[in-house]
């Protein structure tokens, strides 16, 4: 008898297989990955104006796109997509086979990275052709961008594998799950100056992990001096990495205590 | 050792007693047919038996290990199960060979890709997209998933339902097929002529216990109960239980000089039996 296949070694193939069906969605295609592009049109056309010496808002835009791209593709697909896969079955009959659990996680971890590094790399040049748009210079920023990316990506992969849960089926899933999303980028600093915002919105929007990779990416994108406009004049990158972790942590434990594979 | 082994099962959701002590024995080899009533416990008890639901009570060994169990040792005994659930209505952008092949790679001696789709009938629809398969494709394709890892058993759950009579035919051979290579089968089916043309034993659950087990041709006595001859006889239809029906047919025939007209000779259906046993009397 052969050997059954390794846990990761299934979860690789299954990152394929999924993206894959994704890139054959035409639709969600485009709207996932050029929906942060056509924002930035629309925001750096209306508001052409300075938040500070040398930095437009495009600039500080980008920055709070870059973060909200890391929720919409992670979480929200997630929490979106998982209910339905459950309610067509589809989970049930992965649940039937010797096909362990991490491996379907992996391959969803794998879609999101996927999609996320594709986004930012559109957003990012759209920004630089269109809107003038700095990019940084220092390696130091780079590395800050590496990790905010990548724990910002798992964090929010696992808390929408974690959220998946809670939608009662697949069709009324987005409506669960997507006011909670457009609320968070109000609330944290991606439409609009997050110091701008009352003191107590402020305050709710820092028990949440948008507004801390909102402000990590502004550290990456926006000039070192405007840390000192910032609500705690400083970037705060390691609360930054401590929170986003955290959040990881309650991720993972919802997401392997608590999926479920099938309607009850 | 007996393939599937059940003691004592029960199962409740709340108030409900869904399963009150169900036993069970399954031999290797052999189609064993499920059968009940919507509600009886038959979905439960089966859905236990395939590791989806955990029990309350009693003691289940499935190929000699619990379902229940989790991690590694789990992994090990999905590896020889294959499942075909009802209602599976995933339509994915994949086709359907890169799908079966993608299945195939979750087990460690997977059949040949190749020729599972050959077997089930797909050969003339292994490119197109699982999502443009009609109803009954679909159901292929579900079959080859759960024979794609060469399972030594097998769970069949109403895998007809929304078939044409040609296509059901056409199922059953490629049923009887898996099974004179050594599969053994477990068959939920609420069409009872289904469960008489494949099964070798039938059980019949209602109201969460095990009512009778027994060949389909025995069920309920259905063997030696007693035949009913119906004649007509001028404008009048009559008709006499006997248990002696071919004495019963040769007075009549000496009666009417040969052919005795519309002469029928039947005996209970299975479904007769069934309906019976589950409470639904049907005269």
């Amino acid at each position: 008898m052969n050997k059954i296949p390794s846990a990761l070694e299934l979860g690789i193939r299954r990152g394929g297989l999924e993206i894959r069906q994704f890139a054959r969605q035409r639709e969600s295609v485009v709207f996932t990955l050029l929906f942060p592009v056509i924002l930035l049109a629309i925001f750096g056309s209306v508001f052409q104006n300075t938040i500070a010496p040398g930095v437009t808002f495009s600039q500080y835009f980008v920055a709070g796109m870059i973060a909200s791209g890391l929720v919409n593709t992670g979480f929200q697909t997630l929490a979106i997509t998982i209910p339905m896969e459950r309610d067509v079955g589809a989970l049930k009959r992965l649940r039937g086979t010797p096909m362990p659990a991490s491996s379907y996680f992996i391959g969803k971890v794998i879609l999101i990275f996927v999609s996320m590094v594709i986004q930012i790399i559109l957003l990012l040049g759209f920004g630089v052709a269109f809107f003038g748009l700095d990019m940084p210079t220092e390696s130091s920023k780079w590395l800050t961008f590496a990790w905010l990316v990548l724990l910002g990506s798992a964090c929010s992969t696992s808390l929408g594998i974690a959220f998946s849960v809670v939608p009662k089926s697949g069709r009324g899933a987005s409506a669960v799950v997507t006011p909670i999303v457009i609320v968070l980028q109000f609330i944290s600093g991606v439409f609009f100056v997050f110091t701008l915002l009352p003191t107590w919105m402020q305050q709710i929007a820092a028990v949440f992990p948008l507004k801390w990779l909102t402000q990590g990416m502004r550290s990456v994108f926006l000039p070192e001096s405007f840390a000192a406009q910032e609500a705690a004049q400083s970037w705060e990158l390691q609360k930054t990495f401590v929170i986003l972790v955290i959040w990881l942590a309650i991720g993972l434990f919802f997401s392997v205590r608590k999926f479920k594979w099938q309607r009850t | 050792m007996k393939l599937i082994e059940v003691k004592g099962l029960q199962k409740s959701y709340g108030d409900v007693h869904a399963v009150r002590g169900v036993d069970l024995e399954i031999d290797q080899g052999e189609i064993f047919s499920l059968l009940g009533p919507n509600g009886a416990g038959k979905t439960t008890t089966v859905e236990i038996l395939e590791g989806f639901r955990t029990r309350d009570a009693g003691s289940v060994s499935v190929l000699g290990f619990d379902p229940q169990t989790r991690g590694r040792e789990s992994r090990m005994w999905r590896n020889r199960i294959g499942i075909i659930l009802q209602s599976s209505s995933d339509a994915d952008d994949l086709t359907v060979v890169e799908t079966i092949n993608h299945f195939s790679g979750y087990y460690s001696n997977p059949r040949n890709v190749d020729e599972v789709i050959y077997s089930v009938g797909l050969k003339e629809k292994e490119s197109a997209l699982v999502r443009n398969l009609s109803g009954g494709q679909r159901r292929r394709l579900d079959v080859a998933l759960g024979i794609i890892g060469s399972p030594e058993l097998l769970f069949l759950d109403e895998p007809t339902t929304g078939f044409d009579p040609e296509a059901r035919r056409a199922f059953w051979a490629l049923i009887q097929n898996l099974r004179s290579n050594g599969t053994s089968i477990l068959l939920t089916t609420h069409y009872l002529d289904e469960a008489e043309a494949l099964a070798d034993r039938v059980a019949v659950i209602n109201k969460g216990v095990i009512v009778e087990v027994s060949t389909p041709a025995d069920l309920g006595g259905r063997a030696t109960s007693q035949a009913k001859v119906q004649w007509r006889d001028g404008a009048e239809t009559k008709s006499e239980k006997t248990d002696n029906p071919t004495s019963v047919v040769t007075a009549l025939s000496a009666r009417f000089n040969g052919e005795v007209p519309e002469l029928v000779v039947t005996r209970p259906s299975l479904e007769d039996i069934y309906l019976e046993m589950i409470g639904v009397v049907d005269e």
